[in-house]
């Protein structure tokens, strides 16, 4: 089992997930983060950071969601570790409210 | 050899925010010096994290990377208020991060609470995962029916290893002492008792659904706990709380499964403790049936009038931990944390010079080990930016330190010494199939880091 990041990051990127993963298996491309399923510790850390809901455990995904865990496995180990918090990507609040988060 | 004008800082307590302060101080070019009462790192990722959670104290390779750094030293062995005081510290260092974790343990103040067979959480689980304050603690399980009071991640581990047979725990770390005191066990049915509803529940949704794949046990629950009223229905909706919505979808799971296995775990909600009664010893917990009132996320739970009673010879609260203070640190005991603007230690309003905190002891006593490291990159952070006005170090870091702890025949473990407890450890557990058989004396864990070196410094006369 292992946690996944899904569609709500997308375009989003405010990173408030990786400064409380405790063994730094965060990647990410310019547009969205993966999570490495081979480093993960499944302590959900992340889950309640996230501030749009993005991560979830393998064990939540609804039927649309299960590509995800293919998408983070596949495209997690070639992409740089993400330790530390980015600045947000520039449409970050723009999506925030989009799903009615503010 | 660091260069002049390095930054030292000393670190006290080594469990996960003490780990991840140093890691980023590390980053910033600092000197650190993590001091550890125990002569084992790690805190309560040894002493706290369930047994059978081994994929979690993977941390530890982590933690033992950041310890191979060159600027970085550990003095384990060595307590703060102890051995050194806190105004030595801040004498020999640029700053001090007190890190030093929150776990002395809450009480009810219920009547009967001091009963034998009444425990805290804490003893339990500070006693199967070897903590050698706890060793020589005894728990009596000869009784059929347990009572768990609290309805947070600690209470579902305490749940479990009651509820588990020997056989799922015989290969994880648990301490050999515990297992063979578990092995007589005749508890069947344990309560999980909280005192307001589902939706406030303090679990997370992944250990509330382990409890729902125990080998042994089946799980329990009144239907019409689930019933919720508009107030829980909203803070359920909230897209914020992820959480409890999932636990409330796995609380949903578990209505009317059949009873199959010989053990049960049963969930109670909305039921307040009373009193724990009993002649000589406890027997049973009286409680009171409450409902919620008050807004969302503020709601409190006000007795019916209605109470209930559950059998039970042992019971363990698990109610919260609290910090303990240190001579010479600002501390507030209603809350039982340090004082803090963004890690900078406060003394009333003003900032007390040099002196940063993390962690739980920091933020009170919640949140897993990753939220520790958001918490210490931000008082890192604070000491940085306080740094930056400051003259390059004139401290003396370390040797002083080291000076002040030989003239007390003070005897530290340094990182290389907790390696051989470790691999002593490892190879004591690897005969009986186990990940490690924990050491669960300070002198036992001394003789074995200092094997193969010499004898203890006597203090010189100086
Ligand atoms: C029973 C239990 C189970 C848990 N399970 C999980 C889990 O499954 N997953 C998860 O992510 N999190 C879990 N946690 C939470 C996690 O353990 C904490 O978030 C984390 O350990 C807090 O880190 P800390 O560094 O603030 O404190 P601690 O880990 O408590 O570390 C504090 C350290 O300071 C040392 N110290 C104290 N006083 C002094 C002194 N005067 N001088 C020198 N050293 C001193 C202590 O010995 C200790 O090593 C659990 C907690 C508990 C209590
Ligand atoms: S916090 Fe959430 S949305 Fe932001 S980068 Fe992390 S997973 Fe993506
Ligand atoms: S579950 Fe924990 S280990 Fe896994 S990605 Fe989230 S924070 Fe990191």
């Amino acid at each position: 089992m292992t946690h996944v990041v899904t569609e709500n990051c997308q375009a989003c990127r405010f990173t408030d997930c990786v400064t409380v993963c405790p063994v730094a298996c965060f990647h990410g491309d310019d547009e969205r983060l993966y999570i490495d399923p081979e480093v993960c510790v499944d302590c959900s850390a992340c889950i309640s950071a996230c501030p749009v809901g993005a991560i979830k455990e393998e064990f939540d995904l609804s039927d649309d969601e299960e590509r995800w865990i293919e998408i983070n496995a596949s495209r997690a180990p070639d992409l740089p570790v993400i330790r530390s918090k980015q600045s947000p990507l520039p449409t970050a609040e723009a999506r925030r409210s989009e799903l009615g988060l503010n | 050899m660091t260069a002049p004008g390095t930054r030292k800082v000393a670190v006290v307590g080594s469990g996960p925010s003490g780990f991840y302060a140093a890691e980023a101080l590390l980053e910033a070019g600092a000197e650190v010096d993590v001091i550890e009462r125990l002569p084992t790192p790690f805190g309560l990722v040894r002493f706290g994290v369930a047994p059978d959670h081994p994929k979690l104290k993977s941390v530890c390779q982590n933690f033992t990377q950041i310890a191979g750094h060159e600027r970085f030293a550990f003095f384990g062995n060595v307590a703060l208020g102890r051995d050194v005081t806190i105004d030595e510290l801040r004498g020999f260092y640029d700053a001090v991060v007190i890190a030093s974790g929150a776990s002395a343990d809450r009480k009810l103040g219920v009547p009967g609470e001091h009963l034998p067979g009444s425990w805290s959480a804490t003893e339990f689980v500070s006693w199967y995962n070897g903590h050698p304050d706890f060793r020589n603690r005894t728990f009596d399980f000869s009784c059929e029916a347990a009572v768990i009071l609290g309805h947070g991640n600690v209470a579902i581990d305490v749940c479990r290893i009651l509820s588990k047979s020997v056989d799922e725990l015989r290969r994880t770390d648990i301490c050999a002492h515990a297992l063979e005191a578990l092995a007589e066990s005749r508890i069947r049915d344990v309560h999980l008792v909280g005192r307001r509803g589902p939706a406030q529940a303090k679990w997370t949704a992944k250990e509330l659904r382990e409890i729902g794949m125990l080998a042994e046990a089946d799980v329990v629950l009144d239907e019409s706990d689930l019933a919720l009223g508009a107030t829980c229905e909203a803070e359920l909706a909230d897209p914020r709380g992820v959480t409890p919505a999932q636990s409330f979808k796995i609380l949903r799971t578990f209505q009317g499964r059949p009873r199959e296995r010989s053990k049960a775990v049963h969930l109670h909600f909305n039921l307040s403790p009373r009193v724990l009664e009993g002649a000589g010893r406890v027997e049973r917990v009286l409680f009171d049936r409450c409902r919620l009132s008050g807004g969302p996320f503020s709601q409190v739970a006000d007795p019916t009038g209605e109470t209930v009673s559950l059998k039970a010879g042992a019971v363990f609260r698990s109610v919260g931990y609290k910090g303990v203070a240190t001579d010479g640190v600002p501390f507030d005991g209603r809350s039982g944390t340090i004082p803090h603007e963004r890690g900078r230690v406060m003394d009333g309003d003003a900032p007390a010079d040099g002196l940063y905190v993390a962690g739980w002891i920091k933020r009170g006593p919640s949140g897993v080990i990753g939220v520790n490291r958001a918490c210490s990159l931000e008082t890192v952070e604070t000491m940085l930016s306080d740094f930056a006005d400051r003259p390059p170090s004139q401290a003396p870091g370390r040797d002083a330190l080291r000076s002040a702890l030989a003239a007390r025949a003070v005897r530290p473990v340094d990182f290389t010494s907790w390696m051989r407890i470790d691999e002593a450890e490892v190879e004591a557990g690897a005969a009986l199939g186990k990940p490690r058989e924990k050491f669960t004396s300070v002198d036992k864990m001394l003789a074995a880091a200092f094997a193969g070196s010499g004898p203890v410094p006597q203090s010189c006369c100086a």
